[in-house]
């Protein structure tokens, strides 16, 4: 288990290498360099004296590989860079985000996984019934609404409206603030989870162990329970794992939409203010989060089905 | 849902949003960005105003019309980019195998490892708001899943017996890769396809609505909606007739899929998801 997971980081480190490089060549070598975009105040181009003086000062005049080596070397410290715009170490700012950010991803899962693994069981234990035809077609829009848009319909019933929830903010953190872009970001996870849900449970259904465990007797809720439920939940837990990665992806929408401060919504911040370290910062950290997650996962197939073995 | 709705439901949807996009000057009642008048602003939808008017007295009903144009652009050109480099990718890998293969499957990883919205914001935040930044963005970030199809065709399609005697009849690569191989491959890549263009549209609405897109006064749906946002509880309207038009094109384009997939690549109907 220890070398599998040694392993498994292993593996990694190439693919966090390239994204690093990935980030670092895409602000550094396109049209629009760093310093003409932080001297862009949309008044046109800045004195081109204050413009060499930042290169040396952020040390842009360098060539680009030992500007690489260098971010590389900091970027193993844990040294993020420092943002331009408010001069604040970039691992401060998203050390400060990190926590908002996961409550929400958590809790959007945690809403999909709650409402659509049974909404895939009903539609695929009834297959054809008018239940999995409702389920279908709440999965089938769940996929394709606007997040933003379902979010500014939640927040105008809901907190305009009803007056039941806040409309945005983190306020202190509790619950009432979480629900709104909770629900928000979980439905579209939810809807492939319940998508993905029947389909699994559909073929197991016609698997030869089923079939044998209903020749002998077993009761139609101990088959569910013990051969289809455990064999559905390696392809879940695929899903799980892959919509953990799009969630981070997709939180930027909702965190900004509700004025959420977490990783997202400093992202978009940054791009917008061209605040290029915090900006490679985010991207890194929601990257590393990604990958994580799907180590998690692949240690988890293990545990759930012993046939995947750690070799 | 039975399989032949979801092919007619949403391939009307889909047939009605390009009507739409390409008919829009004739369909409009007005010009989406130069008719504002202050006396019209915030109306209700009536008679007059379909769909209702915005704080500078723009109808809704002719930029909605207008917006379908910027949004199908974007979903089709950008996935049809997306699909090309995905497939010369996964089809290069897959026949030649070898250190191309390697480097194939690295770049694809990679890919994989960075959520595809964010990526694209990474890139817009490089190139800079505007239409042709969104292609570009969105067009670079979105291949990898067609690439590894093509690639796993290639794979299974390459030791088959009308290739090999291609082959033998003196075919070079490329010719046995675009007359023998591709033709054969090309069902679940339209599938994907369909798919990618509802997640494109999608995209494009949620990187205008971050101001990182299709920039105001020009009617994107995305950007109509960031501009709807102050306004949701005096005028609704302006923000639930662009939502629902994002809302009826991306599901007309994600059943359309469905429904292709039933017929073009029926392997994959026991695994539907």
């Amino acid at each position: 288990m220890l070398s599998f997971l040694i392993r498994r980081i292993l593996q990694t480190v190439p693919t966090v290498l390239a994204v690093v490089l990935v980030i670092f060549v895409l602000f550094s070598v396109v049209p629009g360099s760093i310093v003409s975009s932080m001297s862009d105040d949309g008044r046109g181009a800045a004195d081109p004296q204050v413009m060499e003086r930042m290169k040396k000062q952020l040390g842009l005049d360098d060539p680009v590989y030992i500007r690489f080596g260098a971010y590389i070397a900091k970027l193993a410290t844990g040294d993020l860079g420092t943002s331009f715009r408010t001069r604040e170490p970039v691992t401060t700012m998203l050390a400060k985000r990190m926590w908002p950010t996961l409550q929400l991803i958590f809790a959007a899962m945690i809403f999909a996984i709650v409402i659509g693994v049974p909404l895939g069981f009903i539609a695929a234990l009834r297959p054809g019934s008018i239940a999995d035809t409702i389920s279908m077609v709440v999965a089938v829009s769940g996929l394709s609404i606007a997040k933003f848009w379902l979010g500014l319909l939640l927040m105008y019933l809901f907190a305009l409206k009803l007056g039941w929830l806040p409309s945005f903010g983190y306020g202190d953190g509790g619950l009432k603030y979480l629900i709104l872009p909770a629900v928000t970001l979980g439905v579209s996870p939810m809807a492939l989870l319940a998508r993905t849900t029947r389909a699994a449970v559909l073929e197991i259904m016609t698997a030869d162990f089923v079939r044998t465990a209903r020749s002998k007797g077993m009761s139609e809720t101990r088959v569910v329970k013990w051969h289809v439920m455990r064999n559905a939940l390696v392809l879940i837990l695929t899903t799980i794992g892959l919509q953990f990665g799009a969630l981070m992806g997709q939180a930027v929408v909702v965190e900004k939409l509700f004025s959420w401060p977490g990783i997202g919504s400093l992202l978009v911040d940054s791009v917008l203010q061209r605040d290029i370290p915090a900006v490679q910062g985010s991207i890194f950290v929601v990257v590393l989060f990604f990958l994580a997650i799907n180590m998690l996962i692949d240690v988890l197939y293990g545990v759930i089905d012993p046939r995947i073995r750690y070799a | 849902m039975k399989l032949g709705a979801s092919l007619i439901i949403g391939g009307a949807l889909f047939a009605l949003a390009i009507f739409v996009g390409l008919f829009a000057p004739w369909l409009a009642h007005t010009d989406p960005v130069m008719d504002a008048n202050l006396l019209n602003a915030e109306e209700p939808p009536s008679w007059i105003w379909w769909f209702g008017t915005d704080a500078q007295g723009r109808d809704i009903y002719s930029r909605v019309v207008h917006g379908a144009r910027i949004s199908l652009t974007v979903g089709i050109v950008s996935q049809f980019v997306n699909s090309v480099i995905g497939v010369t990718l996964g089809l290069t890998a897959g026949y030649w195998g070898g250190w191309w293969d390697d480097f194939v499957n690295g770049l694809t990883n990679l890919m994989l490892a960075i959520p595809s919205l964010i990526f694209a914001l990474a890139i817009m935040a490089v190139l800079g708001p505007g239409l042709t930044s969104l292609l570009i963005a969105l067009g670079l970030t979105n291949w990898s899943f067609t690439c590894r199809i093509a690639r796993a065709s290639t794979l299974s399609l390459k030791s088959q017996g009308y290739v090999q005697a291609a082959r033998v009849l003196g075919y070079g690569d490329l010719r046995i890769m675009i007359t023998q191989l591709l033709p054969n491959m090309l069902g679940p890549i339209i599938v994907i396809g369909t798919l990618g263009m509802g997640g494109a549209v999608l995209a494009e609405a949620s990187l205008s609505f971050l101001g990182l897109g299709i920039r105001p006064p020009y009617p994107s749906w995305g950007s109509m909606l960031s501009e709807a946002r102050d306004q949701i509880t005096t005028a609704p309207w302006l923000s639930i007739f662009p939502g629902l038009a994002i809302f009826l094109t991306v599901l007309g384009l994600n059943l359309l899929g469905d429904g292709l997939r039933d017929i073009l690549d029926p392997q994959s109907r026991s695994r539907r998801t």
